[in-house]
């Protein structure tokens, strides 16, 4: 056992270095360089610039809390939608606290005048808390709301949610989905 | 249930199967140290760590030096981790400026990374700079998923080699060799291509920090970017599961579309069903790796099909809020129901640990199923290596049950099962619901462990069974809601990944030598048949029955109880 052990040592050294400075600075390095020449918008974050200002990013969420806006899932990443602070509530399904801030969410909604069933995505907190989308039923739900903020028709709006909805590749692999930004700035530019 | 659900499902089983062979094969090549079209490149750079290090790869080990190599080495890595990040503030490449992490947050990180755990007690953004997820924990995504395959390779060598008349017991490889060959051959450059795709698909990989944007409603939000992409291609092919973010692959930027979703799903099986097949061919019967995972794959879709069910079933309490339909809370819009259940479900299965949706909330039933496949030992597929070592430990138990109910001669592939192997074959066994179910019972009357849980009721006791659960099979997934970053758990969940991991695989190793010391005994009309449909049932039963029926009780005090308060409206 004595010997193993001895014959063992400079090997284990040595290859911890030599691994480190392949695997832990050459390959990430590498993979930084390819990934900022040939797909620079993606690998800095796939970030959304209007005027000249940075107003988000196409990937992650960011909150919409205005009533003249589409407004995004409940978060608790931070305060909400922080984008150092990813992170799902983490309750359970018998935990008071789900349903107390559920009840809050559905009174919320009834109180814009939303009938009949709501969609789950709507009143539930997602994952990382930077969910960048909704379903279409819970943009569909927001419609007569924002139509009636910002003075438009009905029917104007859901065109415009109907156009931003993304379907599943090759129509299976995904959700139908609308990212919220891209709803919200089409909205914006909406007359 | 959608039909479009059952086809994801069925879909990501077909194409597994499809690619079982042809990944087997490769890591065949690299298992008889065979020339690859790769070594062209790659080759002088394994000559060059040779000779840098003073290794002879030809050199053949036996069982314990194999052990004692292997176990040096992964106690340097630990220590250079620890030490990254005590280091942290006065490294560069720490955009964010932060500080050293904590003691006992950097002995369980670097414990838990070393595992193949990655185990999170942090919050990636909060707590690491790109230096540490590079340098720091990076490479343990590489070197413990290659210590996990040649480890596999050990085993397998145990039960392809024979003792020979000249030459005395067979040796089982040498551990430099199959670990460099894994790294260079496979890992590495399966990770490049990845990593590549990762970014077209919109993962960051850049050095910078947070970027500072302000929203379409006046608010300001900073954005953490980084190099996540070559942590991300690792973080799954390896079946580590440590993510650049707190939330994992929920977080869009590691996981941004439902097709990176399916990669990493891939990602996370593929080595393992591959290494079933490889397997079959080192012991010269590929019927014999079918088998096995044909094993896998009864137990892979039972239990989706029960997670999927539960979750699609989703919350009595808050159907009777007006919302119906499935559980969506920790879920994201992009992944829906279905994918978020499946993609549970394989990173449990294998050793992974990574999360596209938080498990903590979903239904009592739903998150039953990844606590329950990792208390079976994670065998169903398994993380890399580990899977396979793990489920052949099962395979010699079956057989020596076989034997003894219908009075065949235990052997299997070629060597006879006898007292040694089964005792070994136990003691590795033992240690998963010995250490969990001893350190989640102390941890339940302990005040420093009942600190830990965020719900209340049994639920928070799922979430502490399920963080032991989860270290000792060196998982790394969570109920993340359970408060893990204190100096208890963190002292006391990397003592349970570190008697995981390495208290399986030295009597897993020894049996290898065991194996290796014995001559080749062909089947005969008294052997049991270990490729049939009679030996993929029993396989399954064993393992439900050894390696399921010791968590019962604790299952019913955690997730069974949750459920029938779910189903009542009782709420905690």
């Amino acid at each position: 056992m004595g010997k193993d052990f001895t014959s063992a040592l400079r090997p284990a050294i040595v290859m911890t270095i030599l691994f480190a400075a392949l695997l832990g600075l050459a390959y990430p390095l590498a993979i930084t360089g390819i990934g900022q020449a040939i797909f620079p918008v993606q690998a800095n974050g796939s970030l959304v610039v209007e005027n000249g200002k940075v107003v988000g990013s196409t990937v992650v969420g960011q909150a919409f809390t205005s009533d003249r806006y589409f407004q995004t899932r409940p978060s608790a990443a931070g305060q909400g939608y922080d984008g150092l602070a990813s992170s799902g509530s983490n309750l359970g399904p018998t935990s008071q606290a789900l349903i107390d801030r559920v009840k809050g969410d559905v009174e919320k909604r009834r109180a814009e005048g939303v009938s009949g069933a709501l969609p789950a995505d709507l009143v539930t907190a997602s994952g990382s808390g930077l969910d960048p989308d909704l379903s279409p039923q819970a943009a569909l739900a927001q419609v007569e709301r924002v139509a009636r903020v910002r003075g438009l028709p009905a029917a104007r709006v859901r065109a415009l949610v109907a156009a931003q909805v993304e379907q599943p590749l090759l129509g299976v692999l995904g959700e139908p989905r609308i990212n919220i930004l891209s709803l919200n700035r089409a909205l914006d530019r909406l007359r | 249930m959608t039909i479009q659900g059952w086809f994801l499902i069925l879909a990501f089983t077909g194409i597994l199967l499809l690619l079982a062979k042809p990944v087997g094969m490769w890591l065949h090549a690299i298992y008889e140290g065979r020339r690859t079209p790769l070594h062209v490149v790659l080759g002088p750079v394994e000559r060059g760590f040779y000779k840098l290090a003073g290794i002879d790869p030809t050199a053949e080990q036996g069982w314990r030096r194999y052990a004692v190599h292997m176990l040096l080495f992964n106690i340097v890595l630990m220590l250079f981790t620890y030490a990254v990040l005590r280091l942290q503030g006065v490294l560069p490449f720490n955009p964010q400026g932060l500080g050293a992490v904590g003691g006992h947050l950097s002995f369980n990180t670097a414990i838990s990374f070393t595992t193949n755990t990655n185990w999170q007690s942090y919050g990636g953004e909060s707590t690491m700079s790109n230096l540490s997820q590079m340098l720091g924990l990076t490479i343990h995504n590489f070197l413990s998923a290659a210590t996990g395959i040649a480890l596999a390779f050990a085993l397998f060598r145990g039960f392809a080699r024979h003792h020979s008349p000249e030459k005395g017991p067979a040796t089982i490889g040498n551990f430099w060799a199959d670990v460099t060959r894994i790294t260079l051959y496979l890992l590495l450059p399966a990770c490049v291509a990845i990593a590549i795709f990762y970014i077209a698909s919109g993962v960051p990989q850049t050095l910078a920090g947070a970027i500072d944007v302000s929203t379409l409603e006046g608010a300001k939000q900073s954005i953490l970017l980084g190099p996540v992409a070559s942590q991300e291609a690792i973080k799954m092919l390896g079946t580590n599961g440590g993510g650049f973010f707190n939330a994992n692959s929920a977080h869009p930027f590691e996981n941004p579309t439902a097709l990176t979703n399916f990669v990493q799903m891939l990602s996370i099986f593929v080595i393992g069903a591959g290494l079933s097949w490889t397997f079959g061919k080192a012991v010269g019967n590929t019927r014999q790796g079918w088998a096995i995972l044909a094993a896998m794959m009864v137990l892979f879709l039972v239990g989706t099909g029960i997670a999927y069910w539960a979750e699609a079933a989703g919350n009595p309490n808050l159907h009777a809020l007006g919302v119906p339909g499935g559980n969506m809370e920790g879920k994201e819009v992009r992944f829906g129901i279905a994918a978020s259940a499946l993609y549970s479900v394989v990173t449990t299965a294998a050793s992974c640990g990574a999360v596209n949706a938080m498990h903590d909330s979903f239904t009592a039933l739903g998150g039953m199923i990844p606590l329950f496949n990792m208390q079976l030992g994670e065998v169903v597929v398994g993380g890399v290596g580990a899977g396979i070592y793990g489920f052949l430990l099962f395979a010699i138990l079956a057989v020596f049950v076989a034997g003894l109910m219908v009075g065949r001669t235990p052997e299997y592939v070629g060597k006879k099962i006898e007292a040694r192997e089964v005792k070994l074959a136990v003691l590795a066994i033992a240690v998963l619901p010995l250490v969990i179910l001893g350190f989640t019972s102390l941890s339940s009357v302990m005040d420093a462990g009942l600190a830990g849980p965020l719900n209340k009721g049994p639920h928070g006791f799922s979430e502490i069974l399920y963080a032991f659960t989860s270290g000792v099979a060196n998982n790394g997934s969570a109920f993340a809601g359970l408060t893990a970053n204190t100096p208890y758990y963190n002292a006391l969940l990397g003592i349970a990944m570190w008697l995981g991991r390495f208290f399986i695989i030295v009597p897993m190793l020894a049996i290898a030598g065991s194996l290796a010391a014995k001559k080749y005994t062909p089947a005969g009309a008294g052997s049991f048949p270990t490729t049939g449909g009679l030996w993929v049932g029993l396989l399954v039963g064993i393992i439900l029955i050894l390696g399921g029926l010791t968590f019962l009780p604790g299952l019913a005090l955690g997730p069974i109880a949750d459920h029938l308060a779910m189903i009542r409206g009782q709420l905690s």
